[in-house]
């Protein structure tokens, strides 16, 4: 469904990917993996859009990305933000339902803030969320709300942007759970981005590992920790001893 | 030989830097300006956002424009007087308030007070979004920042600031009726009819032209300089001291050019 065809992306003398090969299958959920600064967001931007690579092809279904008409083609995307990025002036439930208040896939108000709230219930949040400003809601249930957000409009294709940054070890859990449920529920095609491992084995089908501006190892989770590969088995295991270099 | 020349060459090149990079920025700037424009014709509208940057731009500007305006007035009507004196001309305060509020201190002074209120607050408020991904979630939810943040508040500054200048204008006047009537001697039925028989309507086109040109660079300003913000709270502090710094001096430039326009003989 999504392939990546020899991706490069550079920022001034400072190339972040050097030749990125990834495919991901429909229905499947792949989480790419890495260190911090090796270009996992950088990836992910590439594929919506948000930064143009400097050479190499997206495709989505056997189409250039660059080819594709720019609205249908994000219509298929859903995004959860590593920040949750909800939009500080509107109330929770127009920050969900964002999409459905405007463009093609505009519905009449109370149509879209129903939905709102359903998608708020399916992430575990209750109907008196929907008011309230995101300034007044705790890191967990922001991360739920960019859940909801991402899944309003039940798009195709759901990226997941280092879903459980700065939340306790069993929000963490909760969102982790809540991301698996969802993904098969929906038979969307996910993409998540983390180096959180607890993560990585809660939601991965597949999993690939981008290093040097690379894709390292990509394959099943259950056959990750039996890799063979020193640089993967050194990021699992979160030891400092091995071939990738730590700053001390 | 050759160090010595790159010693004479090297504030020359600093120097042609320097040029090469204001040419850029005033190529991007404009570059901008004609993209948002022409967002401001093309669908979709956000109506919503659009009302939202009428109040803000507008409405919530009301306060300060008008006690900027109330108290100008009054002292140009004080300093006119005093030097009026000299000469035996303190007869002509209530014109010389009039020509100099509505010509030159109204759109300026409400311009500068835009820049400072407005300008600001949307770099800010733009660079936030930009630091935080709310600007990447807005295209991921299918919906242009430039139509949905750039357009509604260009088209807000452009449409809204002539009114906020004809209502300091008003008041600027006022202001130096207050000061002229109550201590200088006036009596409020001719200070009121030598305003309003010298006052002509170039004068009031020029103030609200120069209102709706001061409104567009005001409110241009601060989205470029909020869209362009760097990473953090530097960066949005590098983006709103430059927005409102660009902003101003850009009004005084306008201003200029538009007095040579519509009054250099």
């Amino acid at each position: 469904m999504i392939e990546l065809i020899g991706v490069h992306k550079g920022f001034g003398a400072k190339q972040v990917l050097r030749g990125v090969d990834l495919s991901i299958a429909r229905g499947e959920s792949m989480v790419v993996i890495g260190g911090s600064g090796t270009g996992k967001s950088v990836l992910l931007k590439c594929i919506l859009g948000l930064l143009e690579p400097d050479a190499g092809r997206i495709l989505l279904d056997g189409q250039d990305v660059r080819e594709a008409e720019r609205d249908a083609f994000l219509a298929r995307f859903g995004m959860l933000f590593q920040g949750g990025a909800l939009f500080d002036s509107l109330p929770v439930w127009q920050n969900v339902a964002f999409r459905l208040l405007r463009g093609r896939l505009k519905r009449p108000r109370a149509e879209a803030r129903e939905i709102a709230v359903e998608k708020l219930r399916r992430v575990g949040l209750g109907p008196e969320v929907a008011d309230l400003l995101p300034a007044e809601l705790s890191g967990g249930m922001q991360k739920r709300v960019g859940l909801a957000r991402a899944i309003a409009a039940e798009p195709e294709i759901i990226f997941f942007d280092e879903p459980t940054t700065g939340l306790d070890p069993i929000m963490a859990g909760v969102i982790n759970e809540l991301i698996r449920e969802i993904v098969t529920e929906m038979g969307a095609t996910a993409m998540t981005i983390t180096h959180d491992m607890s993560s990585v084995r809660a939601i991965a089908d597949k999993v690939a590992m981008l290093h040097a501006g690379k894709i390292r190892w990509s394959g099943p989770v259950a056959q990750m920790d039996a890799s063979g590969d020193p640089y993967l088995d050194q990021f699992i295991h979160g030891r400092a001893e091995g071939p990738i270099e730590t700053l001390r | 030989m050759s160090r010595a020349l790159y010693r004479l060459s090297a504030p020359l090149a600093a120097l042609g830097r320097s040029a090469l990079g204001l040419l850029a920025a005033i190529g991007r700037v404009t570059l901008y300006a004609f993209e948002a424009l022409s967002h401001i014709f093309r669908p979709p509208f956000y109506p919503r956002e659009f009302a939202a940057a009428l109040l803000n731009v507008g409405w919530l500007s009301l306060p300060v424009v008008g006690l900027t305006a109330l108290f100008t007035g009054g002292a140009l009507a004080l300093q006119i007087h005093a030097g009026g004196e000299r000469f035996s001309a303190e007869a002509v305060v209530p014109q010389i308030v009039a020509i100099g509020i509505v010509r030159e201190l109204g759109p300026v002074l409400v311009g500068l007070m835009i820049a400072a209120r407005v300008t600001s607050s949307i770099a800010a408020e733009i660079a936030t979004m930009r630091v935080t991904e709310q600007i990447d979630a807005l295209v991921t939810l299918s919906t242009h920042p430039m139509k949905y943040l750039t357009a509604p508040r260009l088209l807000a500054g452009l449409l809204v600031v002539p009114a906020l200048v004809a209502v300091g204008d008003v008041i600027g006047i006022y202001g130096g009726f207050l000061v002229s009537t109550g201590s200088l001697g006036f009596a409020p039925g001719s200070y009121i009819q030598n305003t309003w028989d010298f006052l002509t309507r170039a004068d009031i086109a020029s103030s609200l032209a120069k209102g709706a040109a001061f409104g567009f660079i005001a409110t241009l300003m601060g989205c470029y300089h909020g869209m362009q913000s760097g990473r953090g709270a530097q960066g949005v502090g590098r983006a709103t001291k430059a927005s409102v710094e660009a902003a101003a001096v850009l009004i005084l430039a306008a201003n200029f050019l538009l007095t040579n326009i519509f009054f250099a003989a």
